[in-house]
């Protein structure tokens, strides 16, 4: 831990109750955040990463563990307290078509926060601040009293992410920002979210399924598999030599945009299996392609094999000896 | 063109809707052609026109709001146009299938797996029921499906395991050409690289054309050998995908690439295209895509540029950007090169 980190997520884990039984959403999970930058949490549908990112700031609350923020425990915090706290940190939601309220103008939107977190006096510095913050998110100032269904995609995002910049935050989860906007509207938020954390130095958690945008956004990323981080490392080292064999999975069936070019796809087979009660040993092993016994009994813990490189596979040092 | 043999060839046709406020010109004067046997990638963002021309080779545009103003549609040489509804019900299914988005909702929920497929051969074929039974094991065992599972429901199968069922059906009569809308799109990465995995594997022993809509280029650098990017009903760029990912030409289709995040290059910042898709009940005169344009002349308000063959098989509306291209190409090759 480096006088530098923001956030330190330690053990945390959120069970659910079902009728089946216990499910295992996030299940162990920890890592350290450093200050002003940009953490990419990617894995499949139903892997836990949207509720690791709710846990860490609180919509929900967690079942153990502790998330740090300059090391004060917030999973201790009272609601009162945590009212304060959240004014520090933010999260930006997947769908700009229902995370809003389809009644309010957007400038009662972007006022919301202002108002229940009483942070402008009166009606003059709250319209100012919301045409402020309209314009850092690049949203025409004509707009201030349209709804959210005359706009498109896009700048809907733009709302949302204008609603968690209001109160100044610290830190910010983007949870899916871009996933419901087609590609050159996906490129304009991406670009918007870069220079926003330029100018003003925002931590960023950045939850996504697709894998090209994560790379592009984060300096380290984080895999996730059925509740666990698998593997972590600086988004280069993970592209470019992906140590646990389900991270080579991933990044080989993404489909790349260009001809000629023959890579080697890992297929997959079967599906995740289900998080409800997960027996010992790894959660990939079922669907393994290197699979020893000693994985079905024991479950790997994440080590850090290399300097920033953790990896959670008995056999992650063999297999990259085996691809250098 | 006129030398291959093409199995479907879409010539100047145009769909509309009528909806409250205007008219949505959803298809503008569209013009495409597939051999047999070819795979043709249907690229373009939301509203583009996509699923409506698909919908429209099907003659399943919901009428009203929607009508097929103009056009033929030459399937094997006849106009699917001019065919009565009942002709077009045994052609649907029978010679072309297709595959829908979200295969979540486009199965039966209180109905077994196996008597969905088997509706589909019965509805085709001169067969008994148990015949139609016989062959829908068979079609769940060609994508993967064990036999013991064709007596499940839908819910009880997984998104990638249910778009094989629907694969499934789409396959059972044996269809020359397959429209598949989105196969892809609802399922996770490694769960699409299975079901492009089988799709690739089928084609290989069935030998059905494709038109594959998508809006992932990534998905028809593998899949097709052919591309058209459409762009506000129209398509824009037409090429072999080899010559369009290589030698973009269209101003769209190279911020289209630019656009996406590259994932084995560091990019500061995104290169993207400024404004927004034009509303499709009041298209920009001209060229639809102008006012976006970095390359944007005077003219291009006033004429909607026409295909232009700069190579052979790859088409391109712009006539600035081909323009320059011919000129460029004609003065590298006087310097000898």
């Amino acid at each position: 831990m480096t006088g530098n980190t923001i956030v330190e997520v330690k053990n945390l884990k959120k069970y659910f109750h079902t009728k089946k039984g216990m499910l295992h959403a996030v299940d162990d999970v920890s890592f350290t955040i450093d200050k002003g930058e940009t953490l990419g949490l990617v894995g499949e549908s139903g892997c836990g990463k949207s509720t690791l990112g709710r846990v860490m700031i609180r919509l929900l609350e967690a079942t153990s563990g502790e998330v740090r923020f300059y090391g004060d425990d917030i999973l201790k915090y009272s609601s009162g307290r945590m009212k304060d706290m959240r004014k520090r940190v933010q999260i930006v939601f997947q769908d700009p078509y229902s995370s809003l309220n389809p009644r309010l103008s957007v400038s009662d939107l972007i006022s919301e926060p202002l108002l229940v977190n009483r942070v402008c006096g009166s009606t003059a510095e709250r319209t100012g601040r919301v045409l402020e913050l309209m314009d850092t998110v690049g949203l025409a100032r004509r707009l201030v009293n349209s709804y959210p269904h005359e706009l498109d995609g896009g700048r809907r995002q733009r709302i949302g992410i204008a609603r968690s910049l209001a109160l100044s935050p610290e830190f910010i989860v983007l949870d899916e920002p871009v996933s419901a906007l087609d590609v050159c509207i996906q490129a304009q938020v991406l670009n918007l979210l870069n220079s926003l954390q330029k100018q003003f130095g925002y931590t960023y958690v950045f939850i996504s399924h697709n894998l090209s945008v994560v790379k592009h956004v984060s300096d380290r990323i984080a895999v996730m598999y059925l509740g666990k981080i698998v593997e972590m490392s600086d988004y280069q080292s993970l592209f470019k030599e992906p140590l646990h064999p389900y991270t080579q999975a991933l990044l080989s069936a993404i489909p790349i945009p260009k001809v000629g070019e023959k890579r080697d796809r890992l297929i997959l087979e079967g599906d995740v299996p289900s998080p409800i009660e997960p027996p010992d040993g790894c959660r990939f092993a079922g669907r393994c392609f290197y699979r020893q016994e000693i994985c079905t009994r024991k479950t790997p813990e994440l080590h850090e094999i290399e300097p920033g490189r953790f990896v959670a596979c008995h056999f992650a040092r063999n297999l990259s000896r085996r691809s250098s | 063109m006129e030398d291959r043999k093409l199995i479907l060839d879409i010539q100047d046709l145009s769909i509309q809707y009528r909806v409250e406020g205007g008219t949505v010109h959803a298809v503008e004067n569209l013009n495409l052609a597939l051999g047999y046997g070819e795979n043709l990638g249907f690229v373009g963002e939301t509203g583009a026109g996509k699923t409506t021309t698909a919908l429209g080779i099907m003659r399943l545009v919901p009428d009203p709001p929607g009508r097929i103003t103009s056009g033929r549609i030459l399937f094997e040489g006849a106009d699917l146009l001019r065919k009565t509804e009942d002709e077009m019900r045994s052609i649907r299914g029978g010679k072309i299938a297709m595959i829908f988005q979200d295969p979540m909702t486009s199965l039966n929920p209180v109905m077994t797996v196996d008597k969905q497929i088997a509706e589909m051969v019965l509805l085709h074929n001169d067969v008994t029921e148990r015949q139609a039974l016989d062959r829908a094991v068979e079609m769940l065992e060609l994508v993967g499906i064990r036999s013991e599972r064709a007596r499940d429901y839908p819910h009880q199968f997984s998104g990638g395991m249910k778009q094989r069922v629907v694969i499934a059906i789409a396959l059972a009569c044996n269809p020359i050409l397959l429209i598949a809308d989105e196969p892809t799109t609802a399922l996770d990465v490694t769960i699409q690289a299975q079901v492009l995995e089988l799709m690739r594997e089928l084609r290989r022993k069935i030998n059905t054309s494709l038109v594959m809509i998508t809006h992932d280029l990534g998905i028809v650098a593998e899949m097709c050998d052919k591309v058209a990017i459409m762009y506000a009903g129209r398509v824009v760029e037409y090429a072999t995908t080899e010559a369009l990912y290589n030698r973009p030409v269209h101003p769209y289709t190279e911020g289209l690439f630019n656009s996406i995040p590259d994932i084995d290059r560091d990019e500061e910042e995104l290169k993207v295209i400024q404004g927004l898709m034009p509303d499709p009940t009041n298209l920009p005169s001209g060229c639809p895509f102008h006012p976006r344009c970095p390359y944007a002349v005077e003219s291009c308000s006033r004429e909607a540029p026409g295909m232009v063959e700069i190579e052979p098989g790859h088409l391109v509306a712009c006539p600035v950007r081909t323009e320059h291209r011919l000129n460029s190409v004609g003065w590298k090759g006087g310097a000898g090169r």
